[in-house]
């Protein structure tokens, strides 16, 4: 009986969550797909993200969703800056060694981060975070609802772009086809800075929209970057509308599990559909096999 | 007489650093040297999966983790005698390593890596969350290996285990073992083809390497006397075990050594500025190392050597002479 009460519970905090793991996952999807960069610095840049906004909120008062304004065009830049510098180095070199040069370009943002703001836990907080809206016996918090609304605002807004705009073509020509795309006349190398730019753009603007819900600590992104593989993973490898549906299937998955496992083996059960689908669906739950 | 000849030099070594504490007697510098040692011996580990077989683990803290937790486990709540926890922490590695490696050998290249990252986690996430077992966050005291304020008994003892992580490398590449994995971590297709049992390989190496951990893992934590899962099965652990190594040289007998100390030395010279954030120079180091020394060390200087052998030998015109001339 306990448990059937949780349920619709559960079930809108996952939804509402899955809002914000969406665009992570896209995020990093975008980069694999276009770029087929393994970048294990996902969650790292989510971090920063989230500090961006800690910093902007205490020192400057602006309100956390206003600073996506901010927050998503710094680290877009830093995303470019960051691929110019040095993943463009390893574009052309085995997964392996792009794998351990972001595995360390984490581990130096990371640790940049416990430097600058120490390993303590902080928090912002809003007017509206202890708001909460009641529907029937389903209570919400109007921080998560905003969260989520923003988030999908944007995940609808990038689909749009990748569709229907020049740059959006351009980029999935170079995602189908790098040398095809090249030979029709794109700069592929502007296409990939851009590419690599918008996904980490889309793990700030994560950041941004977890940072009123949610814990800052340094090594907050850890988790949702190991995370973010599984939703790109259950979404089919390199499809950015699949790894927001990932995002939705993983917040939902957890969401209900705690139920059954309790608040602390919550990310586990992520981990645990991340093997299994690995093992038993690789081409993900909403893809098909790529050639 | 070439094969005694061969083994000289690394047994004078292995005397060299056994003899250390006989006259270095200053405690801060025996355990800089400690920890130097724990990190050979578990980069050494690393290095016969990740480097030799190529599979690039990112979640070897699984294998740390269970040998410093059977120990601490079995002291607490059984009253056992240390030795025989980490004895038994060493035999428990075989089956979680076999299980571990039944999942992940099934897959390749990054999801390999995303596998063992995301299995190593969720046993982080279970030792947090099995509270009448490890206490959970609380972390549990480890007995001491050896009573006595002297610091020396703790070296000894992981310059051994350390002394036979690289013994059994150095063995591993003078071996057929050595060639089948260097075989399959060149092209695993191809050595499949010509009977190499991989997946067998790969478990042997698997095996190995995660005994050594265990060891090493239950030698720290007596040597901590504190254990908690961030401590010893969180994932920065398994990235200074593979980053040891591949800053040292993947593939080669001492690269996880020279790798450890290089970075024992350096996070000791930061210490003071960097603080909490002592692995950024790991990072950095990591970072610095695929872009301009992806062989490592070690690696880029025996290249460099055998180059310069290979030239040599084309100059005094003995093998290569005449295709030289010809070219």
């Amino acid at each position: 009986m306990e448990l059937l009460a949780q349920l619709p519970q559960n079930l809108v905090s996952g939804l509402l969550l899955g809002g914000m793991y969406a665009l992570i996952g896209a995020g990093l999807a975008l980069v694999y797909g276009v770029m087929d960069i393994v970048n294990m610095a996902h969650g790292a840049f989510l971090m920063v993200g989230m500090y961006t906004t800690y910093l902007l909120v205490t020192h400057l008062g602006i309100d956390p969703y206003v600073g996506i304004l901010i927050t998503a065009p710094v680290l877009f830049l830093m995303g470019m800056l960051i691929q110019r510098l040095v993943i463009h180095r390893v574009a052309t070199a085995s997964h392996m060694n792009q794998i351990l040069l972001t595995v360390g370009l984490s581990m130096v943002l990371v640790n940049t981060a416990q430097l600058l703001f120490t390993a303590d836990y902080r928090q912002v907080r809003t007017s509206y975070a202890e708001t909460v809206i009641r529907i029937g016996g389903v209570a919400m918090n109007l921080a998560y609802i905003i969260s989520f609304a923003v988030a999908v605002a944007i995940t609808v807004a990038l689909y749009w772009y990748l569709m229907k705009s020049e740059f959006g073509r351009a980029l999935r020509a170079t995602a189908q086809d790098l040398h095809a795309a090249q030979l029709m006349g794109i700069d592929v190398q502007r296409v990939q800075m851009t590419a690599f730019g918008l996904g980490m753009a889309l793990a700030g603007a994560a950041g941004a929209l977890l940072t009123p819900v949610y814990y800052l600590y340094p090594t907050v992104g850890e988790n949702f970057g190991l995370k973010a593989f599984t939703m790109v993973v259950l979404g089919g490898m390199g499809s950015v509308v699949g790894a927001a549906l990932g995002g939705v299937t993983l917040a939902l998955a957890e969401s209900m599990g705690q139920i059954f496992v309790g608040h602390e083996l919550k990310d586990a059960i992520g981990f645990i559909v991340f093997v299994l689908v690995l093992l038993l669906r690789p081409q993900g739950l909403f893809g098909r096999a790529r050639a | 007489m070439s094969r005694v000849r061969e083994i000289v030099p690394p047994l004078l070594l292995a005397v060299i650093v056994l003899s250390v504490p006989l006259f270095l007697k200053n405690p801060y510098w025996l355990n800089v040297l400690i920890l130097v040692l724990v990190w050979t011996a578990l980069g050494s580990a690393w290095n016969i999966v990740g480097g030799y077989a190529g599979q690039l683990s990112l979640g070897h803290s699984a294998f740390f983790g269970l040998g410093a937790y059977t120990l601490a486990i079995t002291a607490t709540h059984l009253g056992w005698n240390p030795w025989l926890g980490i004895a038994l922490g060493m035999v428990l590695a075989v089956p979680l390593s076999l299980f571990i490696g039944s999942i992940t050998f099934r897959l390749r290249g990054p999801y390999f890596v995303l596998g063992t990252l995301a299995i190593a986690e969720v046993l982080r996430l279970v030792a947090l969350a099995w509270r009448s077992v490890t206490n959970g966050a609380v972390g549990i005291m480890v007995p001491f290996l050896f009573q006595g304020v002297s610091r020396a008994p703790y070296y000894w003892f992981i310059a051994v285990v350390a002394i036979v992580a690289v013994g059994i490398t150095w063995w591993i590449e003078r071996h057929k073992v050595g060639y089948y994995l260097t075989a399959i971590r060149e092209d695993q297709e191809t050595a499949e083809s010509i009977g190499i049992n991989t997946t067998g390989y790969k478990n042997l190496a698997l095996v190995i390497s995660a005994v050594l951990a265990a060891a090493t893992g239950a030698f720290y934590a007596s040597y901590l006397s504190y254990i908690e899962p961030d401590i010893v099965l969180s994932e920065p652990v398994s990235l200074q075990m593979a980053i040891v190594a591949i800053i040292g040289g993947r593939g080669t007998v001492f690269g996880p050594a020279v790798g450890a100390t290089l970075l024992v030395f350096a996070s000791e010279l930061f210490r003071a500025q960097f603080k909490q954030a002592h692995l950024l120079i790991y990072g950095l180091l990591l970072m610095a190392a695929i872009l301009f020394l992806p062989g490592g060390v070690l690696g880029t200087l025996q290249q460099r050597l055998k180059a310069r052998r290979a030239a040599r030998a084309a100059l005094t015109g003995s093998t290569f002479g005449v295709r030289k001339e010809a070219s």
